[in-house]
């Protein structure tokens, strides 16, 4: 295949992507957006294999390497459970972060690559660039997998002083820079990479770790740009252009969703960067506003009355969170929908943009169960609704409905968009206790007249709906 | 209110209701528990409660004294509860100073007005009551009054009507069901449309305030438009009255309604006017003989125009009921739901639970009710501070312009500041690169700045519910950078100027492996997610 052949195939693979992802747009389109994907990859990799740059005797080392890949992602794909999709998508952000940087090296070590002058070293900034990147989302990437399955603590790990410690991690790695590009050899110039790769792997565990649990979803998407980011600079450092299209199709994606996820919490990128909100920024807080304590009782109510309550509504909007992702309560909530709709009640669902733990994260798990997806409502198209609604159930979810968003200026999540469910005539919340949510600040929702608490596990709570609707 | 300081505990009188015809009492057993637990005593007159079927010794179960006529009874209450406005004989046995609590209708009785101010009375009109106020729905006796009138309606209509309400297909033949209009969607008049659904017929309803439709839709009934523009909601949940073009196509609404309809419901009322004639005698003779027509404003008059107030006659073979008494012919049902309205007013006015009622002219709710004061007339009260209708709207200026702000940036302008600013910022970067980097360079940076927008563009129209398969499909497109792993893994300059062949090609082989796992999984688990979203 000659190299005008590779490059048109190239054209046609980055067209595809951006299908893909156009598709997106809309559920119907968006099966199809996920195979134009496929074959654009499938374009891309056989056109780089049959490509003069590889040599017949390489393929059988491809081959196997694709064949032992891929044997691993599908299995993986089959056997991960829909409510563990945020950690998968973690983890597989830290594989590209890692090919990033083996590529890197790789290149750098190639010493049949000759270039002169400002051409060697725009290339060797972009390898020492490409590098930095792989490794932060790398690293950062392997902690938020570790936070999403709770192997570590959600709560973010302040360290004193920690901008402080980012700022001459910078500095360091400016220097290394320096160091490398000034290095005549590829011996020299190891030492400066290799330093500077530590520091980006310590740099990104550090970054997400001071990141508290409720912020999850912005640092999911803002490694998905990161990882981006890597294949760009790696299409960069290799002269390829559908590295670059690709990465920054990938990056810019990424970007736009940390940016909507922002603006859902009503938080500035940068603060969610730079960390500590979550249960440890919520103390102070706190303690300044104990005269705002919210005034009222908690009233509990049973399984069977919230039954009750259903059976005799005529229009019901269940907003679900993340604690129905921890109990695996989406097939309960979509047999309770089912058996409410046959009784003639509207039932919708109303979605935050946060809630879970990544974009999305709600409208896949309700998706699984089978709830059909054009009762699945966003925040804005049913904020409105409220007023109108006989019973809003909320089931595990905390900050994304609390009232002092709205009404105490004071408070840490003010500003922050919600679902107003307490407009409803009657709002039930199910909790598992009285804590507060990741943002550690105390719902006045809950002591609200019109509030009913379920307490208890989702799942087994629903269950007990569930019979004595049936019942 | 006068606390005397030899007995603070106060005594409620409740009298029989002696308007002929009247059934109702306004306080039934179970209140009266609930009055004594709030301090007060409490005393009946006997055969108060026989029309609603309460006999004295369920009153007396309940701790209430039963007293044998009237004028001990009233000369003996503190605060007399009532449901029909008293005769002038009654306040003549009236204490001196007393309360007095029930319907009174200020502005139609001037007369009684003066006789209660003369007694330096305080009286409490539950029909003044302020209903926009939240608080105040549970103290709300025209409400629940009206929704017992509005079931009795429907109830005395299949009475008089001659066949099934429901739609039925038996074996000795078809049977269409009954179709009934309702004129009015007020609290009754959602009442009837409810009762006569559940009973199977076919509703249809009509109101001036456009407002209502979706309220009479939930309870099974078709709203009928009128064909003209202009809506008639007018303050404090009434319709006002309406101009002369929307009336002309009003009449000819209900003319076609007419014509089509087993059973008319009408419940038009216009505060302080005469009920609107909405049903002509044409409109009556052209109904179906047997057709029944219930006239709920009777009392003001009437919608109809050949109502006859308090009775029921026949007219060119239609019925018309024109009975002012509906609530009252459902005594006990309604005596039940007044008491329970006199109740929580009681509870507003006793918050101690000493058993002393204190009339607070602060409390909006209270204000309202109290048309005179220790002999003062102090209605009307003055409008609320707070007007309801105005208040949604600075609450939804705000939203508006967070949804401007919120999902789709690229709508918002930037200030003008900020983007110069940008521009600036972007123009400097442009002019370094442009003025130091290669050619070669120059044309990746292009391609990466054009897919950035490209990026930029297309995602935003992604919608928010695929957001978790965008990041896996975009997480396994970001596994292109196999390409750059293929190409170094073996390529045709291999061993040229001491090229580390294997270095590269075990560290080109793990990034195959890694990307691979990648690619495979990030579409697939794409796939499985996608074919999940099904309408």
């Amino acid at each position: 295949m000659s190299q005008s052949l590779a490059t048109v195939a190239y054209i046609g693979a980055a067209i595809l992507f951006i299908l893909s992802l156009g598709g997106l747009s809309n559920p119907e389109t968006s099966r199809r957006g996920n195979l134009f994907g496929m074959v654009g990859m499938a374009l891309a990799v056989l056109a780089t294999v049959f490509d003069p740059r590889v040599s017949p005797s390489g393929i059988a080392w491809i081959v196997g390497a694709l064949v032992v890949g891929g044997g691993i992602g599908l299995y993986a794909a089959k056997v991960v459970k829909m409510t563990q999709m945020p950690e998968l998508v973690a983890l597989m952000h830290s594989l590209v972060g890692l090919a990033a940087c083996l590529v890197g090296f790789a290149s750098y070590v190639d010493t049949s690559i000759q270039l002169q002058g400002v051409e060697k070293t725009i290339h060797e900034v972009e390898i020492y660039v490409g590098i930095l990147i792989g490794a932060v989302t790398f690293s950062g990437s392997l902690i938020a997998f570790g936070k999403l399955n709770g192997k570590i603590g959600g709560k973010p790990l302040l360290l004193p002083g920690r901008h402080w410690l980012n700022l001459v991690a910078l500095l360091v790695v400016v220097w290394f820079g320096r160091e490398f590009l000034n290095a005549h050899d590829v011996q020299s110039g190891m030492l400066p990479l290799i330093v500077m790769t530590a520091i980006a792997l310590l740099f990104g565990i550090h970054m997400v770790m001071a990141i508290g649990g409720a912020d999850m979803p912005v640092v999911v998407s803002m490694l998905n740009s990161y990882s981006g980011w890597a294949a760009a600079a790696t299409g960069f450092m290799l002269s390829n252009d559908l590295l670059i299209v690709t990465g920054a199709l990938v990056g810019s994606s990424g970007a736009i969703l940390s940016y909507i996820m922002c603006n859902a919490m009503n938080r500035n990128f940068i603060s969610v960067i730079a960390g500590g909100f979550g249960s440890g920024g919520g103390t102070p807080a706190k303690k300044g506003e104990a005269a705002a304590e919210p005034q009222g009782e908690v009233v509990p109510v049973s399984a069977a009355d919230t039954a009750e309550l259903l059976r005799e509504a005529k229009s019901v909007i269940i907003v679900p969170g993340y604690g129905m992702a921890v109990a695996q309560a989406q097939h309960t909530v979509n047999e309770i929908t089912k058996t409410l709709r046959d009784k003639g009640v509207q039932v919708r669902f109303a979605i935050h943009p946060v809630a879970g733990r990544m974009p999305g994260h709600m409208n896949v798990l309700l998706a699984e169960a089978k709830v059909p997806y054009d009762i699945v409502m966003e925040m804005d198209e049913v904020n409105d609704d409220f007023p109108d609604t006989d019973v809003a159930i909320v089931i595990g979810a905390n900050d994304i409905v609390n009232p002092a968003a709205q009404d105490d200026p004071t408070s840490p999540i003010a500003g922050m968009p919600v679902l107003e469910v307490w407009k409803a005539k009657t709002s039930i919340v199910m909790k598992r206790s009285m804590a507060s949510g990741y943002a550690g600040v105390d719902n006045p929702l809950f002591y609200k007249e019109n509030n009913r608490m379920l307490f208890g596990d989702a799942k087994k709570m629903l269950d007990e709906v569930l019979g004595a609707l049936k019942g | 209110m006068q606390t005397s300081p030899t007995s603070p505990v106060q005594r409620i009188g409740v009298p029989r209701e002696n308007f002929h015809g009247e059934k109702r009492v306004a306080t039934v057993p179970d209140v009266v528990e609930k009055l004594i637990k709030l301090g007060f005593t409490v005393a009946v007159e006997s055969g108060a409660g026989d029309g609603a079927n309460f006999s004295d010794d369920t009153y007396r179960a309940a701790g209430a004294e039963v007293v044998a006529d009237a004028a001990a009874l009233w000369a003996a209450s503190d605060i007399v509860l009532k449901v029909r406005p008293p005769s002038s004989d009654e306040v003549a046995l009236m204490r001196e100073g007393g309360t007095l609590i029930g319907f009174v209708w200020p502005a139609q009785n001037p007369e009684l007005m003066q006789q209660l101010t003369a007694k330096n009375a305080t009286v409490l009109a539950i029909d003044c009551l302020p209903r926009t106020l939240s608080r105040a729905q549970k103290m709300d006796a025209l409400t629940s009054t009206a929704g017992v009138s509005g079931y009795r309606a429907v109830i005395e209509a299949a009475n008089a009507f001659g066949r099934y309400f429901n739609g039925q297909i038996t074996a000795a033949g078809k049977v269409p069901p009954a179709k009934v209009f309702i004129a009015g969607a007020g609290v009754a008049g959602l009442a009837a449309i409810g009762t006569a659904a559940s009973l199977g017929a076919i509703v249809r309803a009509n109101d001036t305030r456009a407002e209502v439709a979706d309220q009479v839709k939930s309870l099974g009934g078709e709203f009928v438009k009128v064909d003209y523009e202009e809506d008639g909601a007018g303050g404090g949940g009434y319709a006002k009255v309406m101009s002369e073009g929307f009336q002309a196509a009003q009449r000819q609404m209900y003319a076609s309604q007419a014509k089509d309809a087993d059973i008319i419901i009408t419940t038009a009322l216009i505060p302080g006017k005469p009920a609107p004639k909405l049903i002509t005698t044409e409109m009556v003779q052209s109904m179906k003989p047997g057709s029944v027509i219930v006239d709920m404003a009777a009392e003001q008059g009437g919608n109809c125009e050949l109502t006859v107030p308090g009775e029921a006659v026949v007219r060119h073979g239609v019925t018309l009921i024109g009975y002012t008494d509906l609530p009252s012919r459902l005594a006990r049902q309604s005596s039940t739901l007044y008491a329970t309205n006199l109740l929580r007013l009681v509870e507003e006015l006793c918050k101690a639970k000493d058993g002393v009622a204190v009339v607070n002219m602060e409390d909006d709710a209270i204000r309202g009710l109290t048309v005179t004061k220790d002999g003062a007339i102090t209605w009307p009260a003055p409008p609320l501070k707070a007007a309801p209708i105005a208040a949604p709207r600075p609450a939804a200026a705000p939203v508006a312009e967070k949804k401007s702000g919120h999902g789709h940036g690229s709508s918002a302008p930037l200030p003008a500041k900020t983007l110069a600013i940008l521009f600036a910022v972007a123009a400097l970067a442009f002019w370094f690169i442009g003025a130091y980097a290669p050619a070669a360079f120059l044309g990746h940076f292009t391609v990466f700045v054009l897919a950035c927008f490209i990026g930029y563009m297309v995602v935003w129209n992604v919608t928010p519910a695929l957001h978790t398969p965008l990041m896996s499909v975009t997480n396994a497109i970001s596994s292109i950078i196999a390409i750059g792993a293929l190409v170094q893994i073996m390529p045709p300059e291999a061993g040229v100027n001491g090229r580390p062949d294997g270095l590269i090609l075990w560290l080109a082989l793990a990034a195959i492996v890694l990307t691979a796992i990648n690619m495979f999984g990030g579409f697939a688990v794409t796939r499985r997610m996608l074919a999940m979203f099904r309408r």
